[in-house]
């Protein structure tokens, strides 16, 4: 090897050729498996013209597609922050018994196939179900109705925010709630001053990725829905109803605008950071 | 405020952390915990914050049972090993956290409270820093944000887990300074928990030295340095060449080594001789002289005994220069310990 070369070599550096070979592999798998599939959805989605594709997302069924995939994100996000930030609160900074069989139990829908999650509440609320008879007797529509997408969501999505929280408040101990207890905050206080603030990124990269869950999720959906266009069909649902019907465009422009909505998602959480760089400058701590 | 922890045990599953552990703190003092890791130090100093709560036993404020009572209930202030300074908040927000909490006519204005801030920073010397956060300050700064942060409350008494663990060699020395002085000049009793022997007889008025869940001795650092109560203390506070051997009809005996120990019974022994303490003498012993170094004033001599055992002498320079080749020497003083 040239001097020139090796003049400012660290211990750490590969040689060039490996360099080149891990980066292009990795841009090289990202293209096909990534890039590529997202190219495809939006030229199927255009390959008639902007008005096709306009027309196919502006139709009345998938328009109310959209609202129902919003509603059902606007119900399962909040309630998932808020019960991933009180199982991992608990976690984190208590001990109690039975702790471990929690932990078990936060990951169970990771675990379970989320046909068979849809299937639970098919079992549970469902006409032959074990409470079927009373939800019919009381008018309460469950399956094939919104409640039932919105539990079926909520089941799929709410190991999110809890496993985002739970390494990060672990890693960072009780020594700042202790501090704060001893100077006389209330324990409410200690969560809203100490505790939430330390763990507001964390806790914001949970519920993108939540919600980027919730209006993408299929296979729970699917099963508790029906399928019942304009009134039980979100997004996903309709996205395979036109698929099913050759209606290829429709499909794809629908999908085009799910990949946008996880776009402007993503683009939010940059704007985020970017927009407050004093609070990531507290962040770093020790 | 004096504190007496009366017989408080506490334990962590089967481990017994704390193990009859009486302790009388006086009105204003400044008391060292001192210890290995694992010694129960500071279970001891959470037990005193009302941070951990004893399993049986009594802690006493000027008297008053405060064993179960909260920690800002006992108005205690508290600094973290690694200073749990709240990272999203100024150091103004940090330092007027525990009068900010205060509700109704507790708490004091806003305008006093921003003083009241302005004179701790000044206390501590860190004026003009009220705006920075945490991450911005270096370790030692951090300390002393730490520190004020524990005292705007006005604690009745001042606790602090290895104050100066994380800190660099010289900060950690200007910072001892730095609490002694705090300490004198606002006379609240203080405690701190330490492993470092030299922080604990510098700093202290007095010290308790701790081992595995047991008070071993409380005395002034000269006590503890110069009177040690156990082999542990011992061996564990200052420098100490251990010897292990036999005591029969008050002589120590190991090998070709021979100390004085009378008072000691008969058998198996510990002896410890301070490097301090070897000094050349005809009617001593014979060592071989393995190799000198100076450390400032004095001379630290490497030597071996005719059967092999490796002892260290701190000798002046002056001295140290007649210690050449095959010499005699003898221990001035010993601590033995039967074993």
């Amino acid at each position: 090897m040239s001097a020139v070369a090796t003049r400012h070599r660290r211990a750490t550096d590969d040689p060039t050729w490996a360099k080149v070979l891990v980066i292009g592999t990795v841009m090289a798998f990202l293209a096909l498996v990534l890039i590529l599939p997202l190219v495809a959805v939006f030229a199927e989605a255009l390959r008639k013209g902007l008005d096709a594709a306009l027309a196919a997302v502006s139709n009345p069924d998938a328009l109310a597609a959209v609202k129902l995939t919003l509603i059902t994100a606007a119900i399962a996000v909040p309630f998932n922050a808020v019960f991933g930030l009180c199982a991992s609160w608990a976690i984190a900074k208590h001990d109690f018994w039975g702790k471990p069989f929690l932990i078990t139990l936060i990951d169970l829908p990771f675990s379970v196939s989320p046909v068979v999650a849809g299937l639970i509440y098919v079992l549970v609320f469902g006409l032959q179900g074990w409470m079927g008879e009373w939800l019919l007797d009381n008018d309460l529509k469950i399956i094939f109705a919104v409640p039932g997408i919105v539990l079926a969501t909520i089941f799929v999505t709410f190991p999110f925010v809890a496993r985002e929280l739970i390494p990060l408040m672990q890693e960072q101990g009780t020594s700042e709630e202790e501090a704060a207890v001893s100077m006389g905050a209330s324990g409410l206080y200690t969560f809203w001053r100490v505790t939430a603030p330390n763990v507001r990124w964390g806790l914001l990269y949970g519920v993108l990725l939540c919600n980027a869950r919730a209006m993408g999720e299929f296979g729970a959906v699917s099963v508790v829905s029906g399928h019942i266009r304009g009134l039980t069909n979100t997004m996903p649902l309709h996205v395979e109803i036109l698929y099913n019907e050759y209606d290829f465009v429709g499909a794809f422009a629908v999908a085009a605008l799910l990949c946008l909505l996880a776009v402007v998602t993503l683009l939010l959480k940059t704007a985020l950071e970017v927009a407050q760089p004093d609070v990531r400058a507290g962040r770093g701590g020790h | 405020m004096t504190i007496s922890i009366r017989s408080v045990e506490k334990k962590f599953g089967r481990y017994p952390a704390l193990n009859k552990v009486d302790l009388e703190i006086a009105d204003g003092e400044l008391l060292a915990l001192l210890g290995p890791s694992g010694s129960g130090k500071t279970t001891l100093l959470r037990t005193i914050a009302g941070l951990e709560f004893p399993d049986e036993g009594q802690v006493l404020f000027d008297g008053e049972d405060v064993t179960y009572a909260s920690a800002a209930a006992r108005r205690v202030g508290f600094v973290f090993q690694q200073y749990a300074l709240f990272k999203h908040m100024t150091v103004a927000k940090n330092i007027a956290f525990g009068l900010d909490v205060r509700k109704g006519q507790d708490k004091p204005s806003k305008a006093e409270i921003a003083r009241r801030v302005e004179d701790l920073l000044k206390l501590v010397e860190l004026e003009g820093l009220g705006q920075r956060y945490p991450s911005q300050l270096s370790g030692g700064q951090r300390q002393r944000v730490a520190l004020s942060r524990a005292l705007a409350v006005q604690p009745s008494v001042l606790l602090l887990d290895e104050p100066f663990g994380a800190l660099d060699a010289t900060v950690r020395k200007s910072l001892r300074r730095e609490l002694r002085r705090v300490h004198d000049a606002t006379g609240v009793t203080t405690i701190f928990v330490t492993h470092d022997q030299e922080e604990a007889l510098e700093l202290a008025d007095r010290v308790a030295i701790l081992n595995q869940g047991r008070i071993e001795q409380i005395g002034t650092p000269d006590q503890v340095h110069d009177q040690p109560a156990s082999a542990f203390v011992c061996g564990f506070v200052g420098e100490a060449n251990s010897f292990q051997g036999e005591v029969s009809s008050g002589r120590f005996s190991a090998g070709a080594l021979a100390l004085p120990a009378s008072g000691v019974r008969d058998g198996a022994a510990m002896a410890y001789v301070r490097p301090h303490d070897f000094v050349l003498d005809d009617a001593g012993f014979e060592v071989r002289v393995d190799r000198a170094h100076v450390q400032g004033a004095l001379t630290t001599v490497n030597a071996t005994t005719l059967d092999g055992r490796r002892i260290e002498i701190s000798a002046s320079r002056a001295e140290a220069a007649r210690f050449q080749g095959a010499v005699r020497v003898a221990a001035r003083k010993a601590h033995v310990y039967a074993a």
